[in-house]
């Protein structure tokens, strides 16, 4: 059974309740196919739980695969600095094929943050440090590929069509 | 294939910790080869996988990969092994960008898996196996994975600073 090392904590982006019965975390990269399949997926799932989930995103990007896909994590932690992490979220994984950094700094403008400030901290990679935590936390829980899923802490290693994953938060659930 | 080609006696399962890697010379690209004794003096992190293009293995490889610089941190050279040949492995590499050596175990095939006691003679093609070798040439920690199965790099890490209790931090 391969666990999360690293707990979630205020360093994490969340939603739901802290004292939801079940916290889901996904490791995913913003350019993968695969995670832009399961975003509309993990919606449903927030919604049909409620405040029974809690769910929260770390970065894994593979940047020799997927060549924006580090700036595009950057550029969630830069809006997650001025408070519109969620926002960013949605904006990447609802247009995976533009994620070059004009893209980003106009998604930035779009949806009310700084965009200036957020090129600047592409340009100086600001959040690169953050973004690598994230992967390496990922790599020490035995994330294998993106996306991969927590559920309450245990790596969840069957497929994640929407029947799947309520399962198996159900399951968590108790 | 008749026995006669390999007549020492084959390891029935994965080779353990606590047993000299044996050595072998492989190519690495259609006109170089690469003995495993030329990285002695520094760990080698021995990645056996059933073929390229395979999407398990594909993710496989970009993970390691994308941890080129963590394992050389461990100042440790990553190596895939499979029983592809050396131009399969050629274009492999270039489509994927890998940065690593991918070793062609391909004539007479299979041989260095068989070794290493992760040949899957049923199937052609090797385990998905993983092998940490210290400095020394000694095997420190192996792990054969379920063939459909990512092993990830968290044991492989694990067994580096395993090796290394004071690691390079630069």
């Amino acid at each position: 059974m391969t666990k999360l090392t690293l707990a979630v904590t205020d360093r994490d982006h969340m939603q739901g309740p802290a004292e939801a019965a079940v916290t889901l975390v996904e490791y995913g990269d913003y350019e993968c196919p695969h995670c832009g399949r399961a975003y509309p997926i993990v919606e449903e799932l927030r919604q049909n739980f409620g405040d029974r989930l809690r769910f929260v995103f770390r970065n894994f990007p593979l940047t020799q695969v997927h060549a924006h896909a580090e700036m595009a994590a950057e550029a969630a932690e830069a809006a997650g600095a001025q408070g519109r992490f969620w926002e960013m979220h949605e904006a990447l994984f609802t247009h995976q094929n533009a994620l070059d950094t004009s893209h980003l700094v106009q998604y930035a403008g779009r949806l009310r943050i700084n965009a200036a400030q957020l090129g600047e901290a592409l340009t100086a990679h600001t959040f690169r440090d953050r973004v690598r935590e994230d992967f390496m936390s990922g790599v020490r829980s035995g994330v294998n590929g993106t996306p991969t899923f927590f559920i309450n802490s245990v790596r969840h290693d069957g497929p994640f069509d929407l029947p799947s994953l309520t399962e198996a938060v159900e399951g968590s659930a108790g | 294939m008749s026995s006669s080609t390999d007549p020492a006696p084959m390891p029935s399962a994965a080779l353990a910790p606590g047993t000299n890697a044996p050595d072998f010379r492989l190519p690495s690209t259609p006109d170089q080869l690469v003995s495993l004794h030329e990285f002695r003096g520094r760990p080698v992190v021995l990645v056996f996988y059933p073929a390229d293009w395979s999407p398990v293995c594909g993710d496989q490889t970009a993970l390691y990969n994308e941890l080129l610089p963590e394992f050389h941190r461990f100042d440790a050279e990553l190596i895939g092994i499979s029983v592809d040949g050396p131009w399969c492995h050629l274009a492999f590499a270039q489509e994927r960008k890998l940065h690593f050596p991918l070793l062609a175990d391909f004539e007479p095939k299979g041989a260095v898996a068989r070794q290493y006691g992760v040949y899957r003679s049923q199937d052609g093609f090797c385990e998905r196996a993983l092998f940490v070798i210290d400095a020394g040439g000694i095997i420190r920690w192996s792990y054969v994975s379920p063939v459909g199965v990512n092993p990830g790099a968290d044991g492989i890490l694990a067994a580096l600073e395993g090796l290394a209790p004071k690691e390079k931090t630069k």
